[in-house]
């Protein structure tokens, strides 16, 4: 039997219409904003101010702290301004805004395309390079890599794990990277082993990418301590959790780190983008983009650079169809809708799924009628049902004790209501306040 | 372009709605019905369709005049309490007590408590409770299945009709003889002969006492004809055969899950059997317990109402077996032969609080207990 | 049978007295000495429960005031100054009177003047919408019209205007409690003075993006143009990140910055009718407001439309 993670989940339909589409790289944009607040923790500073002319790879923005990250111009131009530009958040938040022209790449960038397998730098060297360029959890959580390599000491790493699941419906640009750039992802990965010093990696990818899996199988056997696993098709089989005890059978404590049992996950996207910086000294600023949906004519795979318009790969995959009804950031499991087709390409995009108006609306709302399936779906354990119900009623002390932090967002229980309630919109409100009154209560 | 639809994540939803599940439920029930139909006639489709009807009007006219709500009938819950109803009584019974039943189980077990999804008791049994206990008479007059086929169903129902068509359930020929003793004077010798009557006695259709009266009675009816339904009983638990098609039904469409009818038939098995084995001249065999008495109609469709069932596994199993000891403590002894309606009534009451106490396992905890 | 039933009587009888007589010494043993002037102050406090006061109900609040030296942070808004006074008696303290309040909307983005520019279609309430997005118009400051702030009034002071779909408080039963200020996630709601005859001039807008960037957004946001400052003869007027903002305490409630207002930000509320000059009547759009008098505030409005026709003509 496969391996999956043991409670919960669903099986939302597939989609995955561009699984076939080989990566184009999408080209230059006019003008491309890049937020300086790419990732999870504290927002960059600009260093970058109107009129500054930038190469591709240049540092614009600053990490401002441990958990922070570099922004690197994905363009050479001029930067136009900086300003507040509305981003996948749904907010104007400060970009970067540059001029394209040419195409010109900061000198020390290796752009020959061969393999380079053997590492020459450190540990500390390249946890040092990692955070250097800027790299964060490409999955989607935006993560600042190098503080998920950095071990806190009296810890010890056994086994890192590497996040091929691609769980989320529609999207598929993990699958592609697997399939084009699986030598230099398996370079990346030994690259973060020997950060880690750990001898085991096992490459989790479920079972709907059969190519993928025998692909990498026929490979790692170039690359010692590298295993790759088949998994279920179950979503959120891609929860770091979920992932963890699905591979390795151990139970992150609720409130734990994945490293309080020895384990590290990374996306495989993440693992060639520290192959791209450790090797190659190129810095995180394009990435793969699935642009997909039912209506769409071309459903694609682009490389994309950071900053980017999402009307630009639109057109590139044939216009925005007719009937379209909400465009989403991200898989439709966790993804975001956006209010504007205007923003740009962030580090944490995987995807763009454009719904048709048929699918974009919600179910109708009816009361619970107390079926208990979102209790049976949740990954989690938790009772979404109750949550949804405190939430609603305010009541953040028993939201608390009902383990409302352990909630890991997956959608699990709105996807299934049969009485459409929206239990996510609360449980993330409940969260929130909840993770406010925990912090307030530690200060 | 439209405007763009901006919602929180999940952006897709499974198709399931809670209409779909009620109908899924009904289309369950059917295979039962046409049974019910097949052995009482026109008897079964008038309290059908009469019980449904006064559900449904009745949940419309309260949603609509007393709690000035948009009605939600085409939710087809309200179908599902007048098809369970309508199960759970005799296929004779006088409309007029459908009706009221209808009104009682709609309004006070659950309108009252603010529609679907409030109710702590399931309507449908509490409708049936009531109508047990203000109409004992009707409510335990079982007309003999074939016997009243297509006849006699237009004429109101006098006493003497009721004699002439009514048989007992199994339980309720066990219940009212085994145990008790039969005296008799042998005229012979002027001795009295003093006989407790066993299981075994009833099987083999030898003693009943009516009053004082010592007469042979009807063999109580064979397992297969349990299976079919060919026996006495309310209309929609007489056939196990249709009822677990519809459970296979609903198994495979995921309405529900197999725990409560299995925690409900293990442990009325187990208990019953335990007790069997204990003196089985006094204590029927357990798969009789479960053929009979409405106990699969309960377990499959009463027990699994969503709104009055437990949240999580673990406070299903302490719900499903809690139900399965008490129907069999009721039949054996209590003074009702059939306890399994009770039984679910009774635990029912107790659901809030087994998940306020019984959480489902969350992921990470024991772990992080442990530590 | 009847011996039973005695039985039955008795025994009940017997647990229930020796239950009773333990629930008396449990009582007696565990009771807590309390303060009696605590209830006194209960007693003439609203009983609201609303929370205006900072404290968990009208009891937190009058054991908070019976334990203080000082009374002058405690008010209850609901009560009043004739309430605290009445508490001060009780003990024996003094306070100030304050000025009464009144919850005020500051934002007028009916769809007419901020137009919407995509469907929200999650959970149904504003603070939700705030953690997600910027709301369905081009402003993400303003209202999101979803009506949290009516959901927590206790004091049903707030209603929801169907057409402009923005809030509406009903000076008459605001009691300057300050829940609905708490819960707006866009810090919409203000509580001002509530001057003579209810008289109010504030800016309605929290809109501080750039003037050109307000403006297209919402026809009616303030743009930080600073006319009204100009012409303030009491320097009530304080641009600060483009947008402006009247001291309620300085403002002497003249009107002079209604008039110059570009945009029609500043409204005036509950002032009569004033003499229209025959050509500003063009430009100058009426920005008289009533305070209504509940949801149906139709004929109020039709009344007042009356009014400035007579005035004009
Ligand atoms: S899935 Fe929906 S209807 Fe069912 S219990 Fe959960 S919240 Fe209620
Ligand atoms: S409660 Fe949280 S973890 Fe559980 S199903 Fe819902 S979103 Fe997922
Ligand atoms: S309108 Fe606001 S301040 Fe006034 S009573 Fe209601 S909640 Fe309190
Ligand atoms: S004023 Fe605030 S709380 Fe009230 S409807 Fe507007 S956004 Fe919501």
């Amino acid at each position: 039997m496969l391996k999956t993670f043991p409670k919960g989940g669903v099986h939302p339909a597939e989609g995955k219409y561009s699984a076939n589409s080989v990566i184009e790289k999408l080209s230059l944009p006019k003008t491309v904003s890049i937020p300086i607040a790419q990732h999870i923790g504290a927002p960059s500073k600009a260093i970058v101010a109107k009129g500054d002319k930038v190469k591709v790879g240049d540092k614009i923005a600053e990490s401002t702290g441990f958990v922070s990250a570099n922004i690197h111009s994905s363009v050479s131009g001029t930067v136009v301004k900086v300003d507040k530009v509305l981003d996948s958040t749904g907010y104007k938040r400060p970009c970067v805004i540059i001029d394209v022209e040419g195409d010109e790449w900061n000198e020390s960038i290796d752009r020959s395309i061969e393999l380079k397998k053997e590492i020459s730098l450190t540990d500390k060297e390249i946890i040092q390079r990692i955070n250097e360029s800027g790299i964060v959890g490409l999955g989607g959580a935006t993560f600042p890599s190098h503080v998920k390599l950095s071990v806190p000491d009296g810890k010890k790493i056994d086994v890192l794990i590497i996040n091929g699941v691609e769980c989320e419906p529609y999207l598929t640009s993990d699958h592609r990277l697997m399939l084009e750039k699986a030598k230099e992802m398996l370079v990346g990965i030994q690259i973060i082993m020997k950060a880690l010093s750990v001898n085991l990696a096992l490459i989790g990818i479920e079972n709907n990418k059969p190519d993928a899996i025998s692909h990498l199988q026929n490979l790692v056997k170039d690359y010692p301590g590298v295993e790759v696993h088949a998994l279920k098709v179950q979503y959120p089989q891609g929860g770091e959790k979920q992932l963890i005890k699905a591979l390795i059978n151990r139970e992150v404590p609720s409130g734990a780190l994945p490293l309080n049992v020895g384990a590290v996950v990374h996306n495989v996207g993440t693992a060639f983008a520290v192959y791209e910086a450790v090797q190659k000294n190129k810095p995180l600023f394009e990435r793969i983009v699935t642009l997909t949906g039912k209506s769409v004519k071309k459903p694609s795979n682009f490389m994309v650079r950071i900053g980017t318009p999402v009307t630009e790969l639109i057109e590139a995959a044939g216009g925005l169809p007719e009937d379209t009804g909400k465009v989403i950031n991200g898989g439709p499991m966790m993804g975001k809708a956006l209010n504007s087709l205007e923003v740009p390409v962030v580090k944490g995009t995987s995807g763009i799924l454009i719904m048709p108006v048929v699918l974009s609306a919600r179910k109708k709302e009816s009361d619970c009628i107390r079926c208990a399936k979102c209790v049976s779906v949740c990954p989690q354990g938790l009772e979404p049902f109750l949550l949804n119900k405190l939430a609603q009623l305010g009541k953040n002390d028993k939201l608390e004790t009902n383990a409302v932090m352990d909630c890991i967002e997956c959608g699990s229980c709105s996807y299934t209501c049969p009485a459409g309630l929206p239990l996510l919109d609360y449980i993330r409100l409940g969260k929130s306040k909840v993770s406010q009154i925990i912090r307030s209560r530690k200060q | 372009m439209n405007k763009l639809f901006i919602s929180p994540s999940p952006h897709v939803y499974e198709d399931t709605t809670v209409k779909r599940l009620m109908f899924d439920v009904v289309i369950a029930l059917l295979p039962a019905l046409v049974f019910s139909i097949y052995f009482f006639g026109m008897g079964a489709i008038i309290v059908t369709l009469t019980a449904v009807v006064s559900c449904i009007a009745f949940e419309w006219l309260i949603q609509k005049f007393i709690l000035k709500q948009e009605p939600s009938i085409t939710d087809g819950s309200a179908l599902v309490t007048g098809i369970l109803l309508a199960f759970n009584v005799p296929s004779n019974l006088p409309i007029w007590i459908i009706i009221i039943g209808s009104l009682v189980a709609i309004g006070v077990g659950k309108m009252s408590f603010g529609g679907l999804g409030n109710n702590p008791f399931n309507p449908a049994l509490v409708g049936r409770v009531f109508m047990l206990i203000s109409f004992p008479v009707q409510m335990t007059s079982w007309p003999i299945p074939g016997v009243t086929r297509f006849t006699n169903w237009l004429k109101p129902i006098s006493a003497a009709d009721l004699d002439a068509v009514t048989g007992a359930t199994p339980l309720g020929i066990i219940g009212n003889n085994v145990g008790k003793v039969l005296e008799k004077i042998d005229v012979a010798t002027g001795d009295t002969l003093r006989h407790t009557v066993t299981i075994q006695d009833i099987y083999n259709g030898q003693v009943v006492i009516n009053e004082e009266v010592v007469k042979t009675f009807d063999q109580v009816p064979e397992y297969a004809s349990q299976l079919l339904g060919n026996i006495g009983g309310s209309i929609g638990e007489i056939s196990a055969i249709a009822l677990l098609i519809g459970f296979a039904y609903l198994l495979i469409r995921k309405v529900i899950t197999w725990h409560i009818p299995v925690s409900i038939i293990g442990s009325v098995f187990l208990f019953a059997g335990v007790l069997h084995l204990i003196n089985p001249e006094y204590y029927i065999a357990p798969e009789f317990h479960l053929l009979t008495g409405g106990l699969l109609l309960g377990a499959i469709f009463m027990a699994t109402d969503y709104v009055t069932s437990p949240m999580s596994v673990k406070g299903i199993w302490v719900y499903g077996i809690g139900i399965g000891l008490i129907t069999v403590s009721i039949r054996v002894f209590g003074v009702y032969p059939e306890g399994v309606s009770f039984a679910i009534l009774i635990m029912n009451a107790f659901v809030p609080l087994i998940n306020m106490y019984i959480k489902p396992k969350r992921f990470g905890e024991e772990v992080k207990n442990g530590q | 049978m009847s011996t039973t039933i005695l039985f039955t009587v008795i025994s009940l009888s017997a647990i229930g007295s020796i239950a009773a007589i333990i629930l008396y010494f449990v009582a007696q043993k565990f009771k807590v000495y309390e303060d009696p002037r605590i209830d006194q102050v209960e007693e003439i406090l609203p009983a609201a429960n609303c929370g205006g006061c900072g404290y968990p109900g009208c009891r937190g609040f009058a054991e908070a005031m019976v334990k203080a030296d000082d009374l002058s942070p405690f008010y209850c808004p609901v009560g009043g100054n004739e309430t605290m006074t009445q508490a001060a008696e009780i003990l024996g303290k003094a306070v100030e009177a304050k000025d009464p309040l009144v919850a005020v909307i500051r934002c007028s983005g009916s769809p007419e003047h901020r137009k919407r520019v995509n469907t929200y279609d999650g959970a149904s309430t504003c603070v939700i919408v705030s953690g997600l997005y910027s709301g369905e118009t081009g402003c993400q400051y303003g209202c999101h019209g979803l009506g949290d702030c009516v959901d927590v009034c206790d004091f049903e002071a707030i209603y929801m205007d169907e057409e402009t779909g923005l809030p509406v408080v009903i000076d008459d039963n605001c009691t300057a409690c300050g829940a609905c200020v708490k819960e707006c996630p866009n810090d919409i709601i203000e509580l001002r003075k509530k001057n003579k005859k209810d008289r109010k001039i504030f800016v309605s807008c929290v809109n501080i993006d750039k003037g050109g960037i307000a403006k297209k957004a919402c026809e009616v946001a303030c743009i930080g143009c600073k006319a009204c400052v100009k012409v303030c003869a009491y320097d009530a007027i304080t641009v600060e990140n483009f947008l402006a903002y009247i001291d309620p305490n300085l403002c002497k409630l003249c009107r002079k910055c209604v008039d110059v207002c570009p945009t029609n930000s500043i409204l005036e509320i509950n002032f009569p009718p004033r003499k229209v000059k025959v050509e500003a009547t063009e430009t100058v759009e009426t920005k008289k407001v009533e305070t209504p008098v509940g949801p149906t505030g139709e004929n109020e409005k039709k009344e007042n439309d009356n009014n400035i026709i007579n005035q004009e003509g």
